[in-house]
């Protein structure tokens, strides 16, 4: 049987595709934030997962106001993604696994999570850039695992709630241990923390905000749904609700989880940068 | 619970929501927003802006913020700045940039502000 092994968050913030493009990893600017991730790195050289479920938001590549799903669900065999107009280094297709989309796709449904599913679905840098801080190099890299991408609506609200992102995880989680073959899967939750583009409140962030969302999802993460979304606009800003992510992650991971490691770091462009290893321990 | 009841905004000061409402207002300069994903697209508004306002059916208000490269004016007339950032790509401006334009700083002004929130 398949097995979630653990979770991953991190940011998402588009600069950082520049800067690995650009090599900027010992750049004063940049350190602090990259020097987070080699611990992850030999923990998934060690781990060797198979698949990444890749839990990210859209920003205006693969959805428009059309039609905006709440959450969607990648069932393609490759994704690709562009440079979404302002010249992010593009990375080449991304393997997909069509079949465990599916499965989940199934399970999640008769679970009554109604799911939009996506046979062809452009993936923009919140799913892009944790793929390239996670296996530098990507198809260049051995231990690359193949992809299912989830995106969740951030873009206009109603946004779901935090409770129903973390009773997606829960429900994401359950289809994942019940997929027969046997497989080993880790969960990313990309995206935050606290940030504002827009407004006259633009760069705001908040610390004790954060530090306290970094503290409880791993502790007590019923206690984070608690938080109404309009709270969570004002506490961490218009696009500090992508915190979202981290609960859906959360909840495919069990009720136990050990901190790996664990980054903060302010600012990267406008953002809090927050990172969190966590291990399934159940 | 009233339906009312359920639309629980409250104000934030210097904060939008983009909700349905401002979606609808801002239909069409979304639109256009989005089709830059594409680089035709960027290649064609930066040819002919007005005429390529017009194809997404811009309001004059509208039109006017685009002209101005007015961010405040864009959010206000329904711009989601998911979609405004690819319109601030064309402009060759930064989120930091963009910020500034937003707060009455400059740029570097703007990103000192993000510095000094590690002393929170």
């Amino acid at each position: 049987m398949a097995k979630v092994i653990g979770g991953i968050t991190t940011s998402h913030i588009p600069a950082v595709g520049n800067a690995i493009a650009k090599e900027l990893f010992e750049d004063p600017y940049w350190k602090p934030f990259f020097d987070a991730y080699p611990p992850v790195h030999e923990w998934l050289a060690e781990q060797k997962p198979d698949i990444v479920v890749n839990i990210y938001n859209d920003h205006g590549l693969g959805f428009f106001l059309d039609k905006m799903p709440t959450f969607a669900i990648g069932a393609a065999h490759e994704y690709h993604n562009e440079d979404e107009g302002w010249g992010i280094p593009a990375i080449p297709p991304m393997p997909g696994d069509a079949k465990l989309s599916w499965h989940i796709i199934e399970g999640m449904v008769e679970d009554e999570f109604d799911i939009t599913s996506c046979q062809e679905l452009a993936v923009d840098h919140g799913f892009t850039v944790p793929m390239q801080l996670f296996w530098p190099g990507l198809l260049d890299n051995p231990n690359l695992p193949r992809a299912v991408p989830i995106s969740a609506n951030t873009v206009q609200h109603p946004i779901p709630t935090l409770k129903r992102a973390l009773d997606f995880g829960k429900s994401l989680g359950k289809a994942l241990r019940s997929y027969p073959e046997d497989v080993k899967i880790v969960v990313l939750g990309t995206g935050g923390l606290s940030h504002q583009l827009d407004g006259e409140r633009a760069g705001h962030i908040n610390k004790k905000f954060d530090m306290m969302c970094m503290d409880k999802i791993v502790t007590d993460p019923e206690a984070l749904t608690k938080i109404s979304r309009m709270e969570l606009v004002k506490e961490a800003g218009s696009q500090g609700t992508e915190l979202i992510m981290w609960m859906m992650m959360r909840g495919a991971l069990g009720d136990n989880v050990e901190v790996l490691a664990k980054n903060y770091h302010i600012p990267i462009s406008n953002t809090g940068a927050g990172m969190l290893l966590l291990e399934s321990k159940d | 619970m009233s339906h009312a009841e359920l639309h629980q905004h409250f104000d934030i000061p210097g904060t939008t929501i983009f909700d349905g409402e401002m979606a609808m207002k801002g239909y069409g300069l979304n639109k256009m927003c989005y089709s830059f994903n594409a680089a035709a697209a960027r290649d064609a508004f930066v040819a002919d802006p007005e005429g390529y306002m017009d194809k997404f059916g811009l309001s004059d208000a509208q039109k006017e913020v685009v002209r101005n490269k007015d961010v405040l004016g864009m959010i206000n007339e329904g711009g989601n700045i998911y979609y405004l950032a690819k319109l601030a790509g064309i402009f060759k401006l930064s989120v930091q940039d963009v910020g500034g334009i937003q707060t009455g700083m400059t740029t570097e002004e703007f990103k000192q502000k993000l510095l000094d929130q590690n002393n929170q």
